[in-house]
């Protein structure tokens, strides 16, 4: 193919638009992220918030928990979280004592019932925090978890 | 080849719950092996389930999620014979596809 103007440009355009897709996550094989990698290297429930987009939070009575008082094995530690606020879009599980607080997040579409139940890794006695993320906003619930023995590694 | 995963679907009424376990080590990259030597962190980073062809969760996790990760969740609009499919992809690149039909 003769190197043309237009065709170094038309081929520089595609490359671009190669990246920008590679990027969001969007080409066959590459791995989906609905939420930054970042957030899982924040420290604190506010960067982690403002990493999916949010600029603070609320607390509120309308997220259900069910987490053990107790948990003697800090590694698997079950979690069930029911969202009764309106438009539940996502709810994510914070540690807040963990050497990386966010545990995991939950793209809820329209069709599923706003509910998680999982198990998860707690280093230390902690607060596991439900961040529930709505059309209104970001609110939050959290329950305080004992850990006899701790759940991180070594 | 990672291990398979075990899929339970039920519908009562107009829910289903699906429950999920998965076979995977979910390294944290903190823990020690019986020689002292840290082991390598492995974790699974991004979770998609499917009914039929609709996206009904997806997920992505950080190395906190605990080993053998369990997930259940519950979905609306499914009947008998629906097909559940659960992916997931890990930090090694590794990934997994498992199926179950809705009982």
């Amino acid at each position: 193919m003769i190197m043309t103007r237009r065709n170094l440009l038309a081929g520089a355009g595609a490359f671009s638009a190669w990246l920008l897709l590679a990027a969001g996550g969007l080409l066959a094989g590459a791995v989906r992220a609905a939420i930054p990698r970042s957030a899982f290297d924040r420290a604190t429930l506010d960067d982690i918030i403002k990493d999916l987009g949010g600029s603070g939070s609320s607390e509120s009575g309308d997220i259900e928990m069910h987490v053990p008082e107790i948990a003697e094995n800090g590694a698997v530690v079950p979690v069930e979280v029911t969202s009764k606020l309106a438009n539940t879009r996502s709810i994510a599980l914070i540690v807040s004592k963990n050497p990386h607080p966010l545990s995991a997040s939950f793209q809820i579409p329209e069709g599923t019932e706003p509910y998680i139940s999982t198990r998860i890794k707690v280093g230390e006695t902690a607060d596991i925090i439900a961040l529930v993320k709505t059309d209104a906003g970001f609110f939050t619930s959290k329950r305080l978890v004992k850990v006899t023995l701790g759940g991180c590694g070594g | 080849m990672p291990d398979p995963m075990k899929i339970r679907a039920t519908v009562v009424g107009e829910v289903a719950e699906v429950k999920v376990l998965m076979a995977h080590p979910m390294e944290t990259g903190q823990r020690k092996d019986a020689d002292g030597k840290l082991v390598p962190a492995r974790f699974i980073i991004s979770v998609q389930a499917h009914c039929n062809e609709r996206e009904v969760l997806s997920a992505d996790w950080g190395p906190s999620v605990s080993k053998n990760p369990f997930l259940a969740f519950r979905l609306r609009g499914v009947a008998k014979g629906d097909k559940i499919s659960i992916s997931w992809t890990d930090t090694a690149g590794e990934s997994r596809t498992d199926e179950a039909l809705v009982v």
